[in-house]
This record gives structure tokens, C-alpha cells and sequence, in this order.
């Protein structure tokens, strides 16, 4: 479907806009639940119809851009679509398609209390979303990445206990106060630095400083972008886990996380540069401690008993991942960055998907509950195994690539060691994912005996459909890469090498 | 006289009228035994002098300064009303507020002040409205003193017309500090009369820097008299004692126009004299002035956001996050860079409008639920939904959350700090900032997330023209957070023509 009737600059804003406007409308069906669903699944569609028919525009070498609204004299509200904005956008909208379909499913069977607010609260995340992936410059990317966290403090909250409360706070003093004291004052030096804070392909800093102050921005960055949940400020990502499992996968998959790790790229690539960040060698010190986090955060999810909180700290490893390719600051560890942006969203939707099925079905959601509960959830518990393959990186799945590019992207640039990293880092994903699995299937069911019939009880179909589709995206991700890998391709480094393999 | 050449009288005297109608308007309405006329007298007048303010402004910015001599006495003999692109933008706060507010008073004045009072109210309230456009308005400093004291004095009477009993003992707290002030500023202009022999500011201005060289001590004396007085009135920490009273005991539509208006108006005042007057005569280089004023600036931001932080009272927690944000202002005025100033004057307004909103959005929780105690109002988010929406929205801009007016003035504030190169400043503001998410954010948890409580169990949202002021403000906070081409770029304007004027 093609909406040939609409220019460029108004795709654009129709994609920001059709959540807003869905967050609008729902409370107006607070009465009628079918309506309230009918309103976010039909913008979700939208949404990705919009954001789809923007692809041959990027593909034709076209970058959009739209309006210009004066926020403080000279910078302002704009939005110019690049590729990597543009994979960032298509993710999070197809996701949300997957994610309201399962909220459906699981805030119903769940008969979770203020459901509207929940629907409205979520469109306007999205909406805050694709305005920052949609981002012109570093200032209009901050205002949506504020109120991104703003949006979602009412869904981590929603359950309104005091562990609700307790664990909201964290969530919102941590990534708030990152924002302020770090990446607003960050921003305010690059700017009094350069008198621009347009992405600019190439950067904006080159030549502009010297070396200590790039390593100052960049650390004032780095930590600043809290959702990307570099340690020591990943804090957050845990305490959130007292939301209700969709909104776990907004914060894990859809938007929240991948804001930040999208934000970092962002301003490696178009702020910094990835020439001069590597060239300055000021981002060594972010290689070591990257991979430090990569492993640590791994250790600590073996020791997670919950299985919301084992997830939670495999995502903040694997994000610091996606900061480790990007501090390498080469175009095929970027490149193996973006990807994995991609890799991780589809894999990680799954498994809390999964998690959030399990908890529907059967209360539980303690690690050592689940012993048997394969036979009980096979689907269930084969879309978690398939998405446990894929984070781990094996093939054929879509892990794997993201994985091997950041690999190759490491030997390019002479740190040996990170590969090492990589590969530790997988070891532990086995250990702290496969005896899940294994348990699940393997384990009897407590209470039961062998040979004895049981009786199927998956969660309900709203939930197992998405957890089936997002299943089968990991392996589609794998055979995809060529058109993925092309795709990254046409992000502007404005390096001297090329990016060819 | 065609009616065209009236408009043309009418608009040459402008300047005069912002004042006189005012004051004639509230001895007509103390007359009045009709509260509904009293209040609809007040409200056409406060709309037309909206009105007046536009005009003013859309002259100063299309044709430049005007200067008014009244009783076409000329200056500096005679009194001279100055109105330029600084001093244009108060008169917009002030009768803007004013106009926006006036519906809200309807109601919660008929809750607040005895009936017979009605018409005194309105009286008050104009004669204040009239003190404060006249110190914006004129150029003359004994002139500003002399409606310095008509404001005051009327805002005494507006405190103590409160139906708490304390509102009696905070009025005469704020009638003993007010008049200590009041006084301080008379001295000094009668030390800087004695030395150059003028009250009118900019030949004071001209006359201070020869005054200077013969009797320094007189003339230092005299601005740190001023200068002291102003800090009183303007509530600069630790001058602010007066004010989480004032603010707390009285009548709530009296609060609000005083918490978005009084203050802004001394700070107008007072950055009047600092750049065009005694910046303008005398190099301050030589003396401490920036450092003093930047560490009591800091003082306040930190203490205050504190102490907020422990109200129960969310009128009190409201009137000390009112000091914390004039240090914010007064900040800007030691950055004294471009940025950094009109930090401050965007600033002004943008404060005025949101601790509008918020106060008169406590004002309608007070109206509907009978107190403002944070023990008291759990679970009222599910009450009053759009009330409690709009408070949170004037919180976010207290923090400074982009995309309302608050991150516009943390910006300027920002990039002048990091422009002048004061590194410990820019943290100071960043790190201030979460102090207001946690006291914000107290009152958030309590209405959203507590179970609701019994006394708000039967409240509603309050009436229509309580709750549609509350929204407009609403709307601005937000809209001028996205669009600042108008709050903006006169406060970039003003700042240039400051500090045109200020020697080095």
C-alpha cells in the first residue's frame, strides 16, 4: 500500500503525529474497550504505513526534511529522515503493531485496572519515538528523548503499589537526572563550541577542539544517555521491571532502550564523527569499559533469580554491545551496532513476551517455577529458545550477524581482546538462557508423574500470536542481512575508506 | 474631533492611561455595593489595559522608545513615563496575567472574602495592578517609590483580606518588611538626589559617573541602600522571609496575581537601575557586586528548592520554589552575557505564567477540597483529572522538562553560564533542577498513586471559570515552551539594549 498522495515532509509529520493523535482519541472509548483497541491497532497500521512508504525516499538517496519551529533563537523543533533514523523508526512501528496486540491479550486476561491510560501513555511514547529517530538536530532529539521518559513513568508505575512507586522513582530520577546533569550540559558545551547542533554527516567537532574536551563530551555523552544504560547507570532498567510485561518490551525492544543506543550512534556518527572520535583515540577508555559492562552485566544476570530481572541485565550487556561498536568508531563496528539495534529489539521482544505469557498463564515468575512448564507452553517455550539462540549469536538466526560485523569491526581496528569479550559474553549468554530452556522442558512438571497426559495451557491467542511472529522474525533476520547490510550501507560516515566487505 | 484623531489621542497617551484608569476605575468600584459590577468593572478594565500593553508594545517595536512627559512637564524637570521593549514585556506579563486570572476570581472570591468586601477586593486589586504597571512604566525614580508604595500598601490589604486568621499576622509581617524596604530605596534616591540633583533615571544616569569622582562614598551608599530595598521586595534570598507567609494565607486569587506579578515587577526594577542606570554611570568591576549577587542567587536556588522539598502545604512548597526560580533570574543577571540575561527576562515571564498556573491551580484544589496539606489530598488525580494535568504540566516546566517554558529559560541560563565560562555554575543549575523533581514529583505520587482519600472522595473538578484559566495557562506554558518567536526574541532584544548601556 502506497500513500502517493502525500509528499515527503508530510509522511513525516503524519508519523509523529498519527500516535499523538491515537493517544487523543483513545480516552474518548474509555467506556468501549473494543473501540480503545480498535483506535491504537489501526494507528499502529498506520504508522507503518507511513513509515514504510518513507524507505524509497531514503533508498533513492532522498533525506526529507520538515518544519522549523524556533524553540530558542536559531535551534528548533526539525526533522530530517537518514537511514539510521529511518531503521529505528521501522522497528519501533513494527513492533508496535506486535506489542498492542499482545498488550491486548495480556492487560484483558490480566484484567489489569486503567487500561486507557495505559493505551494512551504507550502512543505517545511511540509518537515521542519515531520524533526522535525523525530527529534534525541534537536539540529536537533531546526534547523527545525528555519527554519519552516523562511518557513512560506513568506505564512503569502503572500497577500503583509502593513496589510500583518505589520502583518508578528510580526510573525516573535516574534517566532524568542523566539527562540534566549529564547530556543537557554536553549539549549546551557542543553547542557553545560549534554554534550548530545539526547531525551532520562527518560531525560537527572536527577540528573545532582539542583532544580532552572530546573526551570530557564524550563521557558527558556517553553517561548522560541514561536509557542506553551504560553501568554504573543502568539501575534503572531493574527497578522498571515492576511494569507489566508489555511495558517491559516497550523499554527492552520497542523504544526506550533503543532510544539511547540509537542516541549514542547518533551522536558518534553525526556529532562527533567517527574520524575524529577514532582518530583522537579519546574513545579507547570507553572500548575497555564498554566491554567491562558487557561481561559484568552478564554475571550479574546468572545470578537473577526472577526471570523479568535475568532479562533486564542480559539487555544492559547487550546493549553495551551496541556502545562498544560505536566507541570503536568504525563503519563496520557501527554497521554491526545498527544491526544489533535490530537483532536485539526482535529477539528481546520475544523473550519478554514470553516471560509476560508464562506470567499470564501461570503466575509464575520466579526461574526455578518453571521447571516442566514446556509441556505445558511448548509453543511458548520454543519461540524463548529460538530467541535465546538468536541473542546468544548462533546461526541461523539474526543475531549472529550483528555479532560477526562487530567481531570483524573489533579485528579491523586492532582490539583483539574484544573479540574475546564477544566471545565470553556468549558463553554466559548459554548459561544464564539455555538452562531455562532446559528446565522448562526436560525438569518434570511438579506435582505430575511421567507418562501422565497433560493438558496443554498456553496463554491466550493475542499473546502467543506475537510471540509466534517475533519467533520467526529472528530467523527471517538471518537470510535478510544482505538487504539490512545495504540498507546500513547507505548511512553517510563521510569517511575516506569505504564500507564495502 | 473625528474619532480618528480621538484614536490618535488616545494612543499618545498611552502611557499615562495604563496607570490613570486603574486608579479611577478602583475609586469608582469602592463606591459599589454590587459585587457582580465591581468584579465585571475590574475585569473590563484589566482586559483593556491588556489592551493598552499590546498597543505599547507593537509601537516600541515597530517605531522605538517612546517617552511620555507627564502634565507635559519635559524631562528632567517634570515626570517621565519611558516605555521601551524591556519594560513593554512587564506590562504584557503584568495585564496579561491580570486578564487571563480575572475569571477565576468570580468564584473563588466569592469562596475567599466575605461578602460585604467584594467591592474593597476589586478596589485593592486595581490600585495594586495600578502600582505595579506604574513602577514598570515610569522613568523617574522617586516615581517608582512613590508606586512602589501604592502597590504595596494595596497588596497589604489583598494578604490581609484572607479568612485566616494568620493572614492578619502574615500581612503585618509583609506591611514591617515591605515598609523597610520601601524606605531603604527613598534613601538611596535621596542620597543619589543630593549628588546629581535628578530623580529622572536616565539623567541620573548621565549625571552619577562625574558625581562619582567627587563623592563616591554618597553614591555608593546611596546604590547599596536601592539596591538592598529592591532585594527586599523582590524577595532575594535571605530577604524572602515575608513571602512563603504572604503567599500562604492569602486569598487564593490574590496569591496568584501576586506570585506571577509582585516579584517580576521588582526584578524589572531592579535590572532597570543595575544596566541603564548605575551600570551605565559607574564600572561595577571594581566592586563585588557580580559575586554577591551570584552567590546569594545560588543560595537561593539550593535552599529554597530544600526547603520545598519538606512543605506539607503546597502553597508553601509553591512560594519557596518562587525564591529558588527569582534566583534563577537574579543568576542571570551575574552571568550578565547576552544569553545569560535574557535567560532572565525570558525568565521573568515564563515564571510568571507557570507559578500562575500552578497556584491557581492549588487554588481550585483548595476551593473544591478546603485545604492545600499534601496528607490531605491523596488519590485527587481521579477527582479533578484536568486540574491535577494542568498542575503537573506547570511541575514539569518548574523542572525545566523541554517542551514547555521552563527548558526555553534553563537554556538561555545554560549557554550563558558555559559562555562565561563558569563550569561550577551550569552544574549548580543542572543539579537544582532534580530538586524540583522531587518536590514536584511528592505531589505527583500523592494524587496518583495514594488510594483517594476520604475528604476528596465527592470532589469535582471546580466551575468553568475557575478551570478555563487554569487551562489557557496551561496551553501557554506549553505553547510558549515550543514557540518562543515571540517571549524569545523580545527577551533577546531586551537583553541587547541592558547591556548596550552597561560599562565595563
Amino acid at each position: 500500500m502506497s500513500l502517493t498522495c502525500l509528499l515527503s515532509s508530510e509522511l513525516i509529520l503524519a508519523a509523529i503525529l498519527i500516535p499523538f493523535v491515537a493517544s487523543i482519541i483513545i480516552p474518548i472509548f474509555h467506556r468501549a474497550p473494543n473501540c480503545r483497541e480498535a483506535v491504537t491497532l489501526i494507528s499502529a497500521l498506520a504508522l507503518l504505513v507511513v513509515v514504510t512508504d518513507l524507505v524509497p525516499y531514503i533508498l533513492s538517496g532522498a533525506r526529507p526534511e520538515v518544519l522549523d519551529l524556533d524553540v530558542v533563537s536559531g535551534l528548533g523543533i526539525s526533522f530530517k529522515v537518514e537511514p539510521l533514523g529511518m531503521l529505528f523508526a521501522l522497528v519501533a512501528s513494527t513492533l508496535w503493531i506486535i506489542n498492542s496486540i499482545y498488550s491486548i491479550g495480556y492487560m484483558r486476561s490480566h484484567n489489569e485496572p486503567r487500561q486507557t491510560s495505559f493505551f494512551v501513555c504507550f502512543a505517545v511514547a511511540i509518537s515521542s519515538a519515531i520524533g526522535l529517530a525523525f530527529s534534525k538536530n541534537l536539540l529536537t532529539l533531546f526534547i523527545f528523548y525528555e519527554i519519552l521518559t516523562l511518557s513512560t513513568y506513568p506505564l512503569v508505575s502503572h500497577k500503583g503499589n509502593n513496589a510500583a512507586r518505589r520502583g518508578a522513582r528510580v526510573y525516573i530520577i535516574l534517566l532524568l537526572g542523566t539527562s540534566m546533569i549529564f547530556l543537557l550540559p554536553a549539549i549546551l558545551v557542543t553547542y557553545n563550541i560549534t554554534e550548530t547542533l545539526d547531525f551532520t554527516p562527518g560531525g560537527i567537532l572536527e577540528g573545532k577542539t582539542d583532544n580532552a574536551t572530546l573526551a570530557i563530551l564524550l563521557a558527558l555523552f556517553v553517561f548522560g544517555i541514561g536509557k542506553s544504560a551504560l553501568m554504573p547507570f543502568h539501575f534503572w532498567l531493574p527497578s522498571a521491571m515492576v511494569a507489566p510485561t508489555p511495558v517491559s518490551a516497550l523499554l527492552h525492544a520497542v523504544a526506550v532502550v533503543k532510544a539511547g543506543v540509537f542516541t549514542v550512534l547518533k551522536v558518534v556518527i553525526y556529532i562527533f564523527g567517527i574520524d575524529t572520535l577514532s582518530s583522537s583515540g579519546q574513545a579507547d577508555w570507553l572500548i575497555y569499559f564498554s566491554s567491562v559492562c558487557v561481561i559484568a552485566a552478564s554475571l550479574i544476570a546468572i545470578r537473577q533469580k526472577n526471570l523479568k530481572a535475568r532479562l533486564a541485565y542480559s539487555t544492559v550487556s547487550q546493549l553495551s554491545y551496541i556502545t562498544l561498536g560505536a566507541s570503536l568508531a568504525t563503519a563496520t563496528s557501527i554497521t554491526g551496532s545498527v544491526m544489533h539495534i535490530v537483532m536485539h529489539a526482535v529477539a528481546k521482544i520475544t523473550l519478554f513476551m514470553c516471560a509476560g505469557a508464562i506470567y499470564v498463564a501461570h503466575n509464575k515468575t520466579e526461574i526455578e517455577e518453571l521447571d516442566g512448564i514446556g509441556r505445558l507452553m511448548p509453543v511458548t517455550i520454543f519461540a524463548f529458545f529460538v530467541a535465546s539462540l538468536s541473542i546468544i549469536g548462533l546461526p541461523p538466526f539474526g543475531g549472529t550477524w550483528s555479532k560477526w560485523f562487530l567481531a570483524i569491526g573489533a579485528i579491523d581496528s586492532g582490539y583483539y581482546f574484544v573479540v574475546a569479550v564477544f566471545m565470553v559474553s556468549s558463553v554466559l549468554n548459554v548459561i544464564y538462557l539455555i538452562p531455562i530452556v532446559s528446565a522448562a522442558i526436560f525438569k518434570p512438571l511438579p506435582g505430575t508423574k511421567d507418562g501422565e497426559a497433560i493438558k496443554l495451557k498456553e496463554a491466550p491467542l493475542a499473546c502467543v500470536i506475537p510471540i509466534c511472529l517475533t519467533a520467526l522474525g529472528c530467523l527471517i533476520m538471518f537470510f535478510v542481512v544482505d538487504e539490512l547490510y545495504n540498507f546500513i550501507g547507505l548511512i553517510d560516515f563521510n569517511v575516506g575508506v569505504g564500507t564495502g566487505q | 474631533m473625528s474619532a480618528i484623531e480621538e484614536g490618535f489621542v488616545l494612543k499618545e497617551h498611552l502611557p499615562a492611561l495604563i496607570v490613570v484608569v486603574p486608579m479611577v476605575v478602583a475609586a469608582a468600584v469602592a463606591m459599589t455595593r454590587n459585587n457582580r459590577v465591581a468584579w465585571a468593572a475590574s475585569t473590563i478594565v484589566t482586559w483593556a489595559l491588556f489592551v493598552f500593553s499590546a498597543m505599547l508594545l507593537a509601537e516600541v517595536t515597530n517605531v522605538g522608545e517612546i517617552s511620555y512627559s507627564l502634565g507635559g512637564w519635559p524631562p528632567p524637570y517634570g515626570i517621565e513615563y519611558r516605555v521601551d521593549i524591556v519594560n513593554a514585556l512587564i506590562l504584557m506579563l503584568v495585564s496579561g496575567i491580570g486578564a487571563v486570572v480575572m475569571p477565576y476570581a468570580l468564584r473563588a472570591v466569592d469562596k475567599d472574602i466575605h461578602a460585604g468586601m467584594h467591592p474593597w477586593f476589586y478596589c485593592t486589586y486595581l490600585l495594586c495592578l495600578c502600582g505595579l504597571l506604574g513602577m514598570t512604566v515610569t522613568g523617574d525614580a522617586f516615581n517608582i517609590f512613590v508606586f512602589m508604595e501604592i502597590s504595596s500598601l494595596a497588596t497589604y490589604v489583598l494578604i490581609a483580606l484572607g479568612r485566616r486568621r494568620e493572614a492578619l499576622l502574615s500581612a503585618y509581617q509583609y506591611l514591617v518588611m515591605g515598609t523597610i524596604g520601601a524606605t531603604l530605596y527613598v534613601i538611596g534616591v535621596g542620597l543619589l538626589y543630593i549628588v546629581t540633583g535628578s530623580l529622572n533615571l536616565s539623567d541620573i544616569a548621565g549625571r552619577l559617573g562625574p558625581a562619582m569622582s567627587d563623592h563616591s562614598r554618597s553614591v555608593m551608599a546611596g546604590i547599596a541602600f536601592i539596591f538592598t530595598g529592591l532585594s527586599l521586595k523582590l524577595a532575594l534570598f535571605p530577604l524572602h522571609f515575608w513571602l512563603p507567609n504572604a503567599y500562604a494565607f492569602a486569598p487564593s486569587f490574590a496569591t496568584i496575581f501576586l506570585a506571577a506579578t509582585a516579584t517580576k515587577v521588582a526584578i524589572y526594577v531592579f535590572l532597570r537601575l543595575y544596566f541603564s542606570v548605575f551600570g551605565a554611570a559607574i564600572s561595577f568591576s571594581q566592586f563585588p557586586v557580580v559575586e554577591v549577587i551570584l552567590v546569594l542567587s545560588l543560595a537561593a536556588i539550593f535552599t529554597a528548592s530544600f526547603l520545598a522539598i519538606y512543605e506539607d502545604s503546597i502553597v508553601r512548597m509553591l512560594a519557596y520554589s518562587s525564591v529558588a526560580q527569582i534566583g534563577y533570574i537574579t543568576l542571570g543577571v551575574a552571568i550578565a552575557n547576552k544569553a545569560g540575561l535574557t535567560g532572565s527576562i525570558v525568565h521573568l515571564v515564563n515564571h510568571g505564567l507557570m507559578k500562575a498556573l500552578l497556584f491557581a491551580a492549588v487554588g481550585a484544589i483548595i476551593f473544591r477540597v478546603g485545604t492545600d496539606k499534601l496528607s490531605k489530598i491523596s488519590g485527587l488525580g481521579f477527582k479533578m483529572p484536568v486540574t491535577t494535568a494542568a498542575f503537573v504540566v506547570g511541575g514539569l516546566s518548574i523542572i525545566g522538562v523541554p517542551s514547555t517554558v521552563g527548558f526555553v529559560s534553563k537554556w538561555y541560563l545554560g549557554v550563558g553560564a558555559v559562555n562565561a565560562g563558569l563550569w561550577p555554575v551550569t552544574l549548580a543549575i543542572m543539579v537544582s533542577s532534580l530538586l524540583a523533581v522531587l518536590y514536584i514529583g511528592r505531589v505527583i505520587e500523592v494524587v496518583y498513586f495514594n488510594p483517594v482519600c476520604e475528604r476528596c472522595v465527592k470532589v469535582k473538578e471546580p466551575p468553568l471559570s475557575m478551570l478555563a484559566p487554569i487551562i489557557l495557562l496551561a496551553i501557554a506554558t506549553v505553547y510558549f515552551g515550543l514557540d518562543t518567536s515571540f517571549t524569545g526574541d523580545i527577551a533577546i532584544k531586551a537583553a541587547e539594549q541592558l547591556l548596550e548601556g552597561l560599562k565595563q
